[in-house]
């Protein structure tokens, strides 16, 4: 692939749930700058792949570096603060809060702010210009001072990846970011995908082969919990064995 | 130009959870009324002060938190007994030095058992924040030769204030002094909950899942936060000992921690005035209901309750904003 060092190793990772087997000795290298797609039919253990690279699961064997750096036993929040960034499968921001005081949390949380009282949120001028900023990237500076809640579905999805771009993560999971997303919405997503930094590696999780081929240099074919296929978009699309099990055909 | 380019909706961009300053300032335009119309009515006025620090303390852990809690006693209780035994056994009879002491003990507690109570999830955190305050009552019958045991802590001196304003018999000068401590602590939550520390106990209190992916350590901070609603709790405590010049383990009581709970659902949870509408509703009702029918005044708070969660969900302060919504569309 790159003679480049990884910027995430995993090495023989394994997640079970008594006797059930989801996550079988997986070994991955991710590179910076990557866009790689992670695919695999249902019960396929994709999320939990990704619960274990955000230390929402404890993995039950292996191990994971980031930067040459072992996270595999940090928590969560540590492993966000190391450079490990995420968008859930399904929305879980802050509905009662406005789309900019959801990013505007993620970049105080990043730049050490969240503990500050003695003045208004809003005067933190810093912070404030680069969530203006992260919005006007993806689109969402005309619904700055909406509530999260009453935004249409496609645009919270949106909210999800500022949220995470915010964190600016060294590299970043996006678990399913068109789920759910009406057609017409799902450009949104795509304009805002192609906007993600080029130095920021990025691991998208989907079902919709359209989006995964356009968006992937690398793509790894998970099937019962266990790595089955990486290659290129082109050397997947043409496995026989991958249309079989995946493509249906 | 954008949403965000507009200098009058860059305010917008941040939720408002508090009012104007006409808001802030109404409590004690109300007070001094209080004060100059009532004189005989100068130790409801402290109770009240002393309900209403105590509930902003609920509405910090609570309210702004999102942490259940049942045992809210314990802080109260904990500064209650540190501002008398900082009084009895060190000297400390200057009001303020009581103050500071009964702060520390607050939030030494808060801190103590939140680091335990708080690892639970919802409902084990409510029973634990109960357990918690049980426990110190009853260490407060066992070790007696400090606390007074079921008599209390008697003979706590009381300096005047700046050693000037004697604290009399009609509570007059208690009032004032709590009114005033009510102010500043207000003053401190208004900048607390507008800071970037509010927002973040906005997020924690929607979803603490969700703030941890953001990289915040969340069992810190909800202790941070638990710590900080004890100080307050502390403090009203204090004020209980201060102007009583009394404290027994009944500090720690259920009741205790179940009445400042019906406060904030008479006066609505998440809002800082909710702490004052629902406590001045509180205390005015029980006195007026404790006159007219000392037996039963406990069933029409039950009926007010009842009417409150099914009028008005809110609170009393909810209230208010449907009638503001309603007057709004009126005008269009």
């Amino acid at each position: 692939m790159t003679a480049a060092a990884p910027l995430l190793r995993v090495r023989g990772l394994s997640k079970s749930f008594g006797a059930l087997r989801v996550s079988r000795e997986l070994d991955l290298d991710i590179f910076p700058g990557e866009r790689l797609a992670l695919i695999g039919p249902n019960g396929a253990g994709k999320t939990t792949f990704v619960n274990l690279l955000t230390g929402v699961l404890p993995p039950s064997a292996g191990s994971i570096e980031l930067e040459g750096r072992e996270i595999t036993r940090l928590g969560q929040d540590r492993r966000v603060r190391a450079g490990i960034g995420r968008t859930f499968q399904i929305t879980s921001l802050f509905r009662d809060m406005t789309v900019f005081e959801n990013v505007w949390l993620a970049v105080a949380e990043r730049r050490g702010l969240a503990l500050r009282f003695w003045r208004p949120a809003a005067g933190e001028r810093d912070a404030r210009a680069e969530v203006e900023g992260i919005l006007a990237i993806l689109g969402l500076d005309e619904v700055a001072a909406v509530m999260l809640g009453h935004l249409p579905y496609g645009r919270q999805r949106l909210v999800e990846l500022a949220v995470a771009l915010a964190l600016r993560p060294k590299l970043l999971l996006l678990d399913e970011p068109a789920a759910g997303i009406p057609e017409q919405e799902t450009a949104l997503v795509l304009r805002g995908l192609e906007r993600l930094p080029a130095e920021m590696a990025v691991l998208m999780i989907d079902h919709d082969m359209e989006l995964v081929f356009r968006f992937a240099r690398r793509i790894v074919v998970l099937v019962e919990g266990a790595i089955f296929r990486i290659g290129t978009p082109e050397e997947i699309a043409a496995d026989p064995e991958v249309r079989r099990l995946y493509l249906g055909e | 130009m954008s949403a965000m380019g507009r200098p009058d909706d860059r305010q917008t961009v941040f939720t408002r959870v508090e009012g104007g300053w006409i808001a802030f300032v109404l409590p004690y335009l109300v007070a001094a009324a209080w004060f100059w119309l009532l004189p005989t009515h100068h130790a409801l006025g402290t109770s009240l002060a002393i309900m209403v620090l105590f509930a902003l303390s609920v509405e910090v852990v609570l309210g702004f938190g999102g942490i259940n809690t049942l045992g809210q006693a314990v802080v109260f209780g904990g500064g209650a007994y540190a501002a008398g035994l900082a009084a009895i056994h060190l000297g400390f009879t200057d009001p303020f030095a009581m103050l500071a002491a009964g702060a520390a003990g607050g939030a030494a507690i808060a801190l103590l058992t939140g680091a335990l109570v708080l690892r639970g999830g919802e409902l084990t955190v409510l029973a634990m924040t109960l357990v918690a305050a049980a426990i110190f009552y009853e260490l407060t019958n066992t070790f007696s030769s400090i606390t007074g045991g079921f008599d209390g802590l008697r003979g706590i001196r009381v300096q005047p204030v700046f050693g000037l304003f004697r604290f009399d018999l009609w509570q007059s000068t208690a009032f004032v002094f709590c009114t005033g401590v009510v102010l500043v602590c207000h003053l401190l939550v208004r900048i607390l909950v507008t800071s970037p520390f509010g927002v973040m106990m906005r997020g924690l209190r929607a979803n603490p899942g969700r703030m941890a992916a953001f990289g915040a350590p969340v069992m810190a901070r909800l202790l941070l936060v638990y710590t900080v609603g004890g100080a307050l709790g502390g403090l009203a405590g204090a004020l209980q000992t201060i102007t009583t010049r009394y404290v027994s383990g009944e500090v720690f009581a259920f009741h205790v921690s179940a009445t400042v709970v019906v406060v904030m659902i008479l006066g609505g949870f998440g809002r800082i005035y909710g702490a004052f509408m629902g406590a001045a509703a509180y205390v005015v009702f029980q006195d007026y209901f404790a006159k007219l029918a000392p037996q039963y005044w406990f069933f029409w708070l039950g009926l007010l309750l009842v009417v409150v969660v099914i009028a008005a969900p809110g609170g009393l302060v909810g209230l208010i904003d449907m009638a503001r919504a309603r007057l709004g569309r009126l005008r269009r």
